[in-house]
């Protein structure tokens, strides 16, 4: 892993395209603004494993569930 | 070919009904062989089934039967891989958490799974956050879409 400091207002480059910049930092929450081309995509990575965890979820439910689909 | 499924027994597939998903599911990024099996005609739901593990099986819903107003975007990339050439191609389907009960149960907004099914490709897109599309919508069906 590359490890970089940065202060308010600097910016790192990754690839020709992709600039993330730092605007503020407020005690332990860092706001940062990425500028990337429309093609990439930007996530928080919670929400990946947010949706990890709900792909799993949802198989372990259960399957009566079919059953009371067809009573109702 | 005959394959077990979660929920609907032994069923016979025909190797071109099996789709493709290059990098699998969230989570399951070795399953990448499914089928859509449909499980009941009167209602907006299916059978995402691996090909290869029985457990690995999926109810998934029609989005736009819950949620009238669903929208999503595409991108380039995700186009390139699914092999997109024209809208129809494209079915969306959201993956439904099943509870005790229906009223209960949630289907999933924010990460649908994209088929092509001319291509018979598919994959799991993540959309922006979007408080209207979330990871759990309540599975309410729309008044007359579902019998």
């Amino acid at each position: 892993m590359l490890v970089l400091s940065r202060k308010k207002d600097e910016s790192i480059m990754i690839g020709d395209q992709i600039e993330i910049k730092i605007l503020a930092v407020e005690g332990e929450q860092i706001k940062l603004g990425i500028v990337a081309p429309k093609t990439v995509k930007v996530h928080r990575s919670e929400v990946f494993e947010a949706i990890q965890a709900q792909n799993k979820e949802a198989l372990a439910s259960s399957s009566n569930f079919l059953e009371q689909l067809k009573k109702k | 070919m005959k394959i077990a499924t979660k929920f609907l027994g032994e069923v016979d597939i025909a190797e071109q009904d099996i789709l493709t998903f290059e990098q699998g599911l969230l989570g399951l990024e070795e399953e990448k062989e499914f089928v859509l099996l449909p499980i009941d005609a009167d209602l907006p739901l299916a059978l995402l089934q691996s090909v290869l593990h029985m457990e690995i099986g999926f109810v998934v819903a029609y989005p736009f039967a819950f949620k009238k107003d669903y929208s999503f975007d595409i991108s380039e990339e995700d186009r390139e891989q699914l092999q997109i050439e024209k809208e129809e191609d494209v079915l969306p389907y959201s993956i439904v958490t099943m509870k005790e009960t229906f009223q209960d149960s949630t289907i999933n907004l924010l990460a649908p799974v994209i088929l092509n099914m001319a291509k018979k490709r598919g994959k799991q897109i993540v959309l922006q956050d979007n408080k209207a599309f979330p990871l759990r919508y309540p599975m309410q069906p729309l008044e007359g879409s579902v019998k």
